[in-house]
C-alpha cells in the first residue's frame, strides 16, 4: 500500500471502522478508513458536525478502540493493548488538547501542568524543573501559581498545552483548541501549536471548523460521510 | 505515593464545608463509640480487680436478709479458710440524696487485715480499732469532698434510722488505678450498739488458704449453715460483684446494638459524601485518565481521599475521647473506679474509620475505574 504522507509514518490507520451502538440501531460513524501521518507533520481535520473527526482523534490517541481495522501509532500497535497498557501509552506518546482546556480546578497551572510527570520516575526537583520549562515554552512562568479560574482562557489553554508537552510525546493531538477562544486568543494558541510544530518537532493533529486554523496545517482533509478527502497540501517546510 | 498527596488534600478541600460536616459526623460518632466501649472495659476492668482469693458468705434468700455476727467464729474454723470478717451496707444519705457512695459498717478488729490493697498507716489503723465513731474514707471520696483527717461527716441513715456522725480518721489510697476508693467505712460495733446489740450483719469475708480451692470452701461453708435458720449463699469476690453488674441489664448488647447503628448511620452519610464528590468529578477523573492515570492510580486517589476523611475523623475521635477522659479523671460520678480510654478502643475506633473509608471509596472508586473516557468527556461538563 502506498504511503500517502512520505517517509516515517507515526500514524497509521489500516481498514478502520467505527459503528456505535444506540439501544439496537447500530450508527455507523466511519468505514474502512486508511491514513498515514508522517511524523513531524501538522495535519488539520475538517468536515461536517457529526462526521466522525473527534472519533479519529480518539482512535489515534488511544482512548477509545476501532469496530474493526488497525491502528499503530509510534511503532505500538494499539489494537493489541490492555487498558493498563493504553494508558501507559497515552502517557508516554500523547499529549491532548481539548477544546475546554478540562484543567483541575483544585490544582494551579504548577500542578496541573506536573500531573503527567506524578506518572514517571522523575523526582520532584526533575518534575519542578520541566514544568518551569514548558511554562516558559507557553510564555507563562509568572502565572505558575494561579488557579484556572484566575487566568484568561487564552491563558488556561496555553496551561493546557503546557500539560500537554511536559511529558515530551511525539504526538499532539487537539480537538477544536480555538473553539471556545476570541480571534486574538486563538490566533495566540495557534501560533503557540505551530511552533512546537516547527521547533519541537512535534507531530499534530487538529480537529477544526475554523478555515484560519487550518491554514497553519501542512495538510488538510475533509471527513464527510465516513471519507476522508485531502484538500490542501502544503510544502513541509 | 506522596506525590498525589498534594491533589488528594486539594480535593478533600474542594467542598470544605461538605468535608468538614462528613469529618464532623464521624469524629462525633467514634467519640460516642470510644465513650460507650471505655463503658464495657471500665466494667471489665473492676470487674478483674475483684479477688477470687476472698469469698462472701451472705444470707441465701436475699441480700436485704441479715446473719447473725456469730457465725464469724464458726466461718474461721472451716478447713481453708484463713481469716474471716464482716461487713453491713449502712446505705446512708450524705447531705443530698444524689450525692451517692457506698457505706459499710465494718468488722473493725479484722476487716482492713483482708483488704491490704487499700493502703493505711498503723496509725490510721489503729485509731479505727480503737475510736467508736471513726471511719475511714477512700482516696477518690476524699477527693470529691475535700474530706480530711479530723473531718466531721454527718450521714443520715435509711437502712438503719437516724442521724449518724463519724470522724475521719484515716484516707484509704489503692494499690493499683484501677481499684476502687468511693466508698466510705466505719466502725461496725458503733451500729451494733446504736441498734440495741442486735448482733446482725449483712455479709462476711472470708480469706482463702489456697484460691484454687475456693469452689470446695464456698461449699463446705454453705453444707454447714445448711438447715439452720439463717441459710448462707456463698461465692467468690469476683462472682459477687458479677452478680451486681448483671443486674443493670445486658449492657454490654445495649452498647454493642448502639453502637452499630450509630457506625451504619454515619458510614451512610460519608458514602453520601464520597458518591457526591465523585460524581461532580466525572470529567475530571476521564481527563486524568486520558492523561495516563491507569484505572488503579485513579481508585487508589479516590480511595485515599475517602480513607483521608474517615481517618481524620477517627482521629479526632478516638483522640478527643482519650484527651478529654484522661485529663478530667471523668468516673461518671464515681460509679466507674477508673474511666480509661485503651489502646484497644482506640484501636478498633480507627479500624471503624478504615473500615468507613474503604465501605464509602469502594464503590465511586470502582465507577471510577469503569468510567469510559471519552463518554464521559462528551457528555459532561
Ligand atoms: N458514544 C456514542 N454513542 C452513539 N453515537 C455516538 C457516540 N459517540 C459519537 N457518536 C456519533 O458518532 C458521530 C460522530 O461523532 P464525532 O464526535 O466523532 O463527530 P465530530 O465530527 O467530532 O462532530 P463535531 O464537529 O460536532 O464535534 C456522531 O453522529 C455522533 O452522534
Ligand atoms: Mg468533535
Amino acid at each position: 500500500m502506498e504511503n500517502l504522507a512520505g517517509d516515517r509514518p507515526i500514524i497509521t490507520l489500516r481498514g478502520v471502522s467505527k459503528t456505535y451502538r444506540r439501544d439496537t440501531i447500530a450508527v455507523p460513524v466511519l468505514a474502512a478508513l486508511d491514513l498515514d501521518v508522517a511524523a513531524g507533520e501538522f495535519l488539520a481535520l475538517m468536515g461536517p458536525s457529526g462526521s466522525g473527526k473527534s472519533t479519529i482523534l480518539n482512535l489515534v490517541s488511544g482512548i477509545d478502540t476501532p469496530t474493526a481495522g488497525r491502528v499503530v501509532v509510534a511503532g505500538v500497535d494499539l489494537g493489541g493493548l490492555d487498558g493498563a497498557a493504553l494508558a501507559a501509552f497515552r502517557a508516554r506518546h500523547v499529549g491532548f488538547i481539548f477544546q475546554s482546556y478540562n484543567l483541575i480546578p483544585v490544582l494551579t497551572a504548577f500542578q496541573n501542568v506536573e500531573l503527567p510527570l506524578l506518572l514517571t520516575s522523575l523526582d520532584r526537583r526533575q518534575r519542578r524543573q520541566h514544568v518551569l520549562d514548558v511554562l516558559e515554552v507557553v510564555g507563562l512562568n509568572d502565572r505558575s501559581d494561579h488557579f484556572p479560574r484566575q487566568l484568561s482562557g487564552g491563558q488556561e489553554q496555553r496551561v493546557a498545552i503546557a500539560r500537554a508537552i511536559v511529558s515530551d510525546p511525539s504526538l499532539l493531538v487537539a480537538d477544536e483548541p480555538t473553539g471556545d477562544l476570541d480571534a486574538a486568543s486563538a490566533a495566540e494558541i495557534l501560533d503557540l501549536i505551530g511552533r512546537l510544530n516547527r521547533e519541537f518537532g512535534k507531530t499534530v493533529v487538529m480537529v477544526t471548523h475554523d478555515p484560519r486554523a487550518a491554514e497553519r496545517a501542512h495538510r488538510v482533509l475533509h471527513l464527510d460521510k465516513g471519507v476522508l478527502v485531502e484538500a490542501v497540501r502544503r510544502e513541509q517546510p | 505515593m506522596t506525590r498525589y498527596l498534594p491533589f488528594i488534600l486539594r480535593n478533600t478541600l474542594r467542598n470544605k464545608r461538605r468535608t468538614a460536616l462528613t469529618v464532623l459526623s464521624i469524629f462525633i460518632s467514634l467519640f460516642l463509640f470510644c465513650t460507650l466501649r471505655t463503658v464495657i472495659t471500665s466494667l471489665a476492668a473492676s470487674l478483674e480487680s475483684a479477688s477470687s482469693a476472698r469469698l462472701i458468705t451472705r444470707r441465701s434468700t436475699s441480700l436485704t436478709f441479715m446473719l447473725p455476727v456469730s457465725y464469724r467464729d464458726r466461718l474461721a474454723q472451716i478447713p481453708g479458710v484463713a481469716d474471716a470478717s464482716w461487713m453491713t451496707w449502712f446505705g446512708g444519705i450524705y447531705i443530698e440524696e444524689r450525692n451517692f457512695f457506698a457505706q459499710f459498717a465494718v468488722d473493725p478488729q479484722r476487716y482492713l487485715e483482708l483488704y491490704p490493697e487499700y493502703k493505711l498507716t498503723p496509725e490510721e489503723k489503729d485509731v479505727f480499732r480503737r475510736e467508736r465513731t471513726a471511719c475511714i474514707v477512700g482516696e477518690k471520696l476524699a477527693r470529691k469532698y475535700g474530706f480530711e483527717v479530723g473531718d466531721r461527716i454527718t450521714l443520715r441513715g435509711t437502712i438503719f434510722e437516724g442521724v449518724w456522725d463519724f470522724t475521719v480518721c484515716g484516707v484509704a489510697h489503692p494499690a493499683t488505678p484501677d481499684l476502687d476508693t468511693n466508698w466510705l467505712l466505719f466502725n461496725g460495733e458503733y451500729l451494733n450498739q446504736r441498734m440495741g446489740d442486735f448482733g446482725q450483719v449483712g455479709a462476711f469475708v472470708l480469706k482463702l488458704d489456697d484460691p484454687a480451692r475456693a469452689g470446695d470452701v464456698a461449699r463446705t461453708v454453705d453444707a454447714t449453715f445448711a438447715n439452720s435458720a439463717a441459710e448462707t449463699k456463698t461465692e467468690t469476690e469476683k462472682a459477687f460483684q458479677m452478680g451486681f453488674i448483671s443486674m443493670l441489664g445486658n449492657i454490654q448488647a445495649v452498647i454493642y446494638a448502639l453502637g452499630s447503628a450509630i457506625v451504619i448511620a454515619i458510614g451512610l452519610v460519608s458514602m453520601n459524601t464520597m458518591m457526591m464528590a465523585a460524581r461532580e468529578r466525572t470529567r475530571e477523573i476521564a481527563v486524568l485518565k486520558a492523561l495516563g492515570f491507569a484505572d488503579r492510580t485513579v481508585v487508589g486517589l479516590v480511595l485515599a481521599e475517602s480513607l483521608l476523611i474517615t481517618l481524620a475523623g477517627g482521629l479526632l475521635g478516638a483522640g478527643l475521647a482519650r484527651l478529654v477522659f484522661g485529663l478530667t479523671d471523668f468516673t461518671a460520678g464515681g460509679f466507674f473506679p477508673s474511666f480509661t480510654v485503651t489502646d484497644g478502643t482506640v484501636a478498633q475506633a480507627l479500624g471503624i474509620a478504615l473500615f468507613l473509608g474503604v465501605v464509602s471509596g469502594v464503590a465511586p472508586a470502582w465507577n471510577a475505574a469503569r468510567l469510559h473516557i471519552v463518554d464521559a468527556l462528551r457528555h459532561t461538563g
